[in-house]
C-alpha cells in the first residue's frame, strides 16, 4: 500500500492516545483527564485513553481511527520511544500514514514510574503531551534509508564465548574475523582443570572447538592482535587490527617445538604467563600444548638476540648476540624473523560480537589474606593450574615448599559482595569452590574448609552438586575470613592459621592450615574502558558492557550491529556464556540475512538558497560530510555521511540547516508546548 | 523527595520549571533508567529529547527561558563518549558563551546547568533534577514572560505619555534641547 501523503492544505488531525500500561501510567497518571485536556488543543480530532496502547487491540485502535477519522498526525503518550516507537510506526504505516507522523511521549519511564505526587505527574503528563501536540504539524513524510549489511563478522576476543560465536557463524556460511590479543585462543576456560557441575576436564570439551576454529576455511583467525581503530556504523565497520610480531611467521611455523629444544637456554628460566607464572618457559615457547593456532612465539624481553629493553615506540632492536641454533633448528622451514614489526589489516565488517571476557579480582587488594605476602595463600585461578594434569606440577598438588597439604581453606568471596572491593557477587565462585574442594580432597585427601558468606548455587544441577559436595565431609562454614596470618606455634613451617566468625554458631574459629585457597571473583577487563571508547559501547558503572535491556536485549548493545557475548556483559558460567555466544551470533546472522538495515531518516541537509557559504558548519561535522560548492559557494551535506547528530543545525547563523526529525520548529514548539499552562 | 514549593507573591504555590535537552544516547538512557529502576525525583524537569547535546541551539536556551522556564538542564555523553565522537564538546563551548550572556543578561548563570550522565547512571539523573530543582527553588520565579509583560506595559505607558508631552507642547521635548529622547535619558 502507498502511504498516504496528506496534500499540502488538508487541515492537520491529530490523533492522541494516552497508554495506561496497566496501573504503570494510569496509577499514578489522571489518564482521563490528560485525555480530556488534550482534547482541547487545536488540530486534535481524536484524544483517547486505553488499557495497553501496544496490544494488537491498541495498535489496531490508531489503524482504524486513521481509516475512520481521516488522522494524519499521531501521538502516543506511553513508554520510552526507546521501547516502543517502532511499534507505533509500524501500526501507522501499515494503516498507510508515513511512519514519521507518528510523536512517542514518555510518560511512564519520564514520569509515572519516577514521581510521587499523582497532581504533580498529571501536571507533567499534559504538559508533556501538549509539546508533542504542538510538535507534530510540523512533521514531514520521511523514507527509511536502506543500508547493506557486510556479510563478514568481527569477533573480538577467543575464550569459549567468541570460540562458539565464530563457529556458528562460521558454520552458516559467513566469513569470521575473530581477534584474540593473545598468543592462543581457549581464554580463562583453556586455564582450567575440571568444570561444575559435571566435573568434565575442561579441555576435552574445549581443545576440539579450539582446533575447529583454527582449521575453518570461513574463519580468519587473528591471535596476538588488537583492533587498533573502529571506524563506520551498523553494515559497514572499517577495522584495524594490529597484529603484534611475535618473531615467527605464522605461515611456515609448523608447531615442532624443534626451535624451543635448540634454545641456547637449556632450562626453562622464564615465567610461563599460561600457567601463572607457577611454571617456566624458554624465550621461544609454545603457549600451551593445545594451543591455537599451533606456533610458537619468541619473547623479546628475554630472547638474546634482542637488545634488553624497548625503545621509546615499543618496539624491540635485534641484538643479533645470539648463536640462534633456534634458526639452526628451523633450517629450511625459515619460519623464525627476527626483524618482524607489527603490521595493521584493514577489514570491513557489518556486525561485531565483543567476547572480551574478565580478569580476574587482584587478591593484593585484600591485604588480610596475605596473597602475594604468604607463599602458601593462592588464588583460585593458580589451583587450576597445580591440579591440571598439564600445569607446572603435572597434576600433583603440591605447594611452593614442595609439600603436599594436609589442611586446606578455601574463602569464598574474595573481591566480590564487598562495600570495599566489588560490590556483585561473581557468581561462579561458590561452585567452583565447591569443585576445587572436591578436586583438592581427591588429589591430597586434605581436610578442606569453605568459608563463605552465603551459599549460591543457582541452576540447572548445580543445587544437586551442592549436596554431592557437602557429603564428600567437607566443612562448610558460613562465616566471613577476617585474617590469615602465620601460625604462632609454628610459623616456620609456613603455617597459617585462618580466623573467621562461624555465623551459625556464633563462635570465632581459628584453624590452623597449609594452604590458603582465595575464591577470587570477576572483573572487567584492565582494557575495557578503552574499548568501549573504541566500540562506542557503554559500560555498567561497574565496569561491564551494557546489553541494550537487561531482559529483552541482553546480547544487543546501543550500538547498532555490535553485540555481547560472555563474561564482558557480566560474570556468568560456560553454559551462559556458550549460550549467549549463540545468542549473539544469530543476532549478527539475523542482520546479515537481512541484508540491509534501516536507518532512521534524522539526517541534515542545507537550503541552498539560504546558505551564506559561511563555511561554520564544515569544520564541526565529526564525519566530514559536509562540504563547499565553490562554483555556488553552498556548502553541501552528503547524506550517505551525515549520521544525524544535528550539531551543524544548532551552529548555522542564518538556520539554513534542517535536521530531519528534530527541525528547529518542531523544537520550539515543543519548548513552547511544555511551558504552556496546564489546568491542573 | 516530593517537589520544591515556595509560595509566590501572589500566595499561589509556585514550583520551578525545568526544560531539559538530553541526548539520545547517553543521558536520555539514563532517565530511562531512572525510569526502569523507580528512582523516585523531583516533577520539575521537562525532557526534550535530541539525538546530540551538540544538537543544542543556544536559541533553544534563550526561548526556553524565554517561555517562562525557570532553569535549563543539558545532558550528553561524557568528554570522549559522544556517539557522534564530539558533538558533547560543541556544546560545551556554546554553554560556556550562554553562561556568560545570560549573565549579562541578568540571569542567574545558576539556572543554566550542563552535566555529562552517561546511560548507566540513572543515579545522576535523580540526583541534578532533584538538586537543580533545590537551587531554583531557592532562585525563586524567573518569570521572564510576566517580566516581559510589564517592560511592554512600561513601554507603552512612556510612549502615550511622550504623544500626550508632544500634543501639548506641540513640538519635540523642550527639556532636552531638541535632542531625540532615549531610554536612558527618558527614565532619569
Amino acid at each position: 500500500m502507498k502511504p498516504i501523503v496528506p496534500k499540502k492544505n488538508e487541515p492537520i488531525r491529530i490523533g492522541y492516545y494516552i497508554c495506561h500500561c496497566g496501573t504503570n501510567i494510569a496509577g499514578m497518571v489522571d489518564v482521563e483527564a490528560v485525555a480530556k485536556y488534550v482534547a482541547t488543543l487545536p488540530n486534535v480530532a481524536i484524544s483517547r485513553n486505553y488499557k495497553y496502547m501496544c496490544s494488537d487491540p491498541g495498535q489496531e485502535l490508531i489503524q482504524q481511527d486513521i481509516r475512520e477519522h481521516r488522522l494524519n498526525r499521531i501521538v502516543v503518550e506511553a513508554c520510552s520511544p526507546l521501547l516502543h516507537e517502532l511499534t507505533f510506526r509500524k501500526a501507522t504505516e501499515a494503516a498507510g500514514l508515513n511512519p514519521f507522523y507518528v510523536q512517542m511521549v514518555n510518560t511512564r519511564e519520564h514520569n509515572s514510574w519516577v514521581h510521587t505526587d499523582r497532581t504533580e505527574a498529571t501536571r507533567k503528563a499534559m504538559a508533556l503531551a501538549r509539546a508533542a501536540i504542538q510538535r507534530v504539524p510540523h512533521h514531514k513524510p520521511l523514507e527509511v534509508k536502506k543500508v547493506p549489511v557486510n556479510p563478514n563478522v568481527l569477533i573480538v576476543g577467543g575464550g569459549i564465548a567468541g570460540i562458539h560465536a565464530a563457529l556458528t557463524l562460521a558454520n552458516a556460511g559467513k566469513m569470521v574475523y575473530l581477534v584474540d590479543k593473545e598468543a592462543t585462543i581457549g581464554g580463562h576456560m583453556a586455564m582450567f582443570d575440571k568444570t561444575f557441575p559435571t566435573l568434565d576436564c575442561a579441555m576435552c570439551v574445549l581443545s576440539p572447538k579450539m582446533a575447529a576454529v583454527g582449521s575453518h576455511p570461513n574463519i580468519h583467525l587473528w591471535t596476538y592482535s588488537e583492533v587498533a581503530k573502529v571506524d563506520g556504523y551498523v553494515g559497514n565497520f572499517n577495522i584495524t587490527v594490529r597484529r603484534k610480531p611475535r618473531y615467527i611467521l605464522e605461515d611456515l611455523c609448523t608447531g615442532c617445538q624443534e626451535c624451543v629444544d635448540a634454545c641456547v637456554f637449556k632450562e626453562p628460566k622464564f615465567p610461563d604467563k599460561f600457567n601463572l607464572g607457577l611454571g617456566k618457559r624458554k624465550p621461544v615457547f609454545l603457549p600451551f600444548a593445545q594451543a591455537i593456532p599451533p606456533v610458537v612465539m619468541i619473547d623479546p624481553e628475554v630472547c638474546l638476540n634482542f637488545k634488553r629493553g624497548k625503545n621509546p615506540d615499543g618496539t624491540h632492536t635485534v641484538s643479533d648476540k645470539c648463536k640462534k641454533t633456534c634458526v639452526q633448528a628451523c633450517g629450511d622451514r625459515k619460519a623464525i624473523d627476527f626483524k618482524q614489526t607489527e603490521e595493521f589489516k584493514n577489514i570491513t565488517v557489518g556486525t561485531i560480537i565483543m567476547a572480551t571476557g574478565f580478569q580476574i579480582f587482584d587478591a593484593k587488594r585484600t591485604p588480610f589474606y596475605g596473597y602475594g605476602v604468604y607463599p602458601n595463600v593462592y588464588n583460585a585461578l593458580e589451583i587450576e593450574r597445580i591440579i591440571n594434569a598439564s600445569g607446572p606440577t603435572e597434576g600433583e598438588l603440591i605447594m611452593r615448599n614442595g609439600q603436599r597439604p594436609k589442611k586446606v581453606a578455601i574463602v569464598h568471596c574474595v573481591g566480590s559482595r564487598d562495600e570495599n572491593t566489588n560490590r556483585w557477587c561473581s557468581r561462579v565462585c561458590c561452585l567452583y569452590s565447591l569443585k576445587l574442594a572436591h578436586l583438592i580432597k581427591e588429589h591430597t585427601n586434605a581436610e578442606v574448609y569453605n568459608f563463605y558468606i552465603d551459599m549460591r548455587t543457582p541452576g540447572k544441577s548445580m543445587e544437586e552438586f551442592y549436596n554431592r559436595i557437602a557429603e564428600e565431609g567437607m566443612h562448610l562454614i558460613r562465616g566471613k575470613v577476617a585474617d590469615v596470618y602465620p601460625d604462632p606455634n609454628n610459623g616456620a613451617t609456613g603455617r597459617l592459621v585462618v580466623q573467621a566468625e562461624d555465623t551459625l554458631t556464633n563462635k570465632i574459629l581459628k584453624i590452623p592450615v597449609d594452604m590458603v585457597v582465595l575464591g577470587v571473583g570477576l572483573e572487567p577487563q584492565p582494557d575495557s574502558e578503552n574499548l568501549r571508547r573504541q566500540f562506542n559501547l557503554s559500560c555498567s558503572s561497574e565496569g561491564w558492557f551494557l546489553e541494550r535491556h537487561p531482559k529483552l536485549a541482553p546480547v544487543n548493545t546501543f550500538t547498532d550491529g555490535i553485540f555481547l557475548a560472555g563474561c564482558c556483559q557480566g560474570p556468568k558460567d560456560i553454559p551462559d556464556s556458550v549460550a549467549q555466544a549463540g545468542a549473539a551470533a544469530s543476532e549478527a546472522f539475523a542482520l546479515i540475512d537481512k541484508g540491509h538495515v534501516e536507518q532512521e531518516p534524522n539526517t541534515a541537509y542545507i537550503l541552498a538558497d539560504e546558505c551564506s557559504g559561511c563555511k561554520s558548519c564544515i569544520p564541526l561535522c565529526p564525519y566530514t560530510a559536509i562540504t563547499f560548492d565553490e562554483e555556488r559557494k553552498k556548502a553541501i551535506i552528503n547524506e550517505a555521511l551525515c549520521k544525524g547528530c544535528g550539531t551543524c543545525v544548532a551552529a548555522c547563523p542564518s538556520g539554513s540547516i534542517v535536521q530531519n526529525l528534530f527541525e528547529d520548529e518542531e523544537i520550539f514548539s515543543e519548548i513552547d508546548g511544555v511551558l504552556a499552562p496546564v489546568p491542573v | 523527595m516530593t517537589n520544591q514549593t515556595k509560595p509566590s507573591a501572589s500566595g499561589e504555590t509556585w514550583t520551578p520549571r525545568i526544560v531539559a535537552f538530553f541526548c539520545n544516547w547517553c543521558t536520555y538512557t539514563a532517565a530511562d533508567l531512572a525510569g526502569v529502576s523507580r528512582m523516585k525525583h523531583a516533577a520539575n524537569a521537562r525532557v526534550i529529547r535530541l539525538m546530540c547535546s551538540g544538537r543544542v541551539d543556544p536559541q533553544f536556551i534563550v526561548e526556553a527561558l524565554a517561555k517562562g522556564a525557570d532553569g535549563v538542564l543539558i545532558g550528553g555523553c561524557h568528554p570522549n563518549d559522544c556517539h557522534y565522537v564530539e558533538g558533547n564538546y560543541k556544546c560545551l563551548r556554546r554553554y560556556q558563551m550562554l553562561k556568560r550572556m545570560i549573565a549579562d543578561m541578568g540571569i542567574e548563570p545558576e539556572r543554566l546547568r550542563l552535566e555529562w550522565i552517561s546511560a548507566a547512571e540513572g543515579e545522576k539523573v535523580k540526583r541534578v533534577i532533584n538538586e537543580m530543582t533545590e537551587t531554583l527553588t531557592q532562585l525563586g520565579p524567573l518569570g521572564l514572560p510576566q517580566k516581559f509583560d510589564e517592560w511592554d506595559r512600561e513601554m507603552e505607558h512612556f510612549a502615550e505619555h511622550v504623544a500626550a508631552r508632544e500634543a501639548a507642547t506641540g513640538s519635540a521635548c523642550p527639556e532636552h534641547g531638541g535632542k531625540p529622547q532615549t531610554l536612558e535619558t527618558a527614565h532619569a
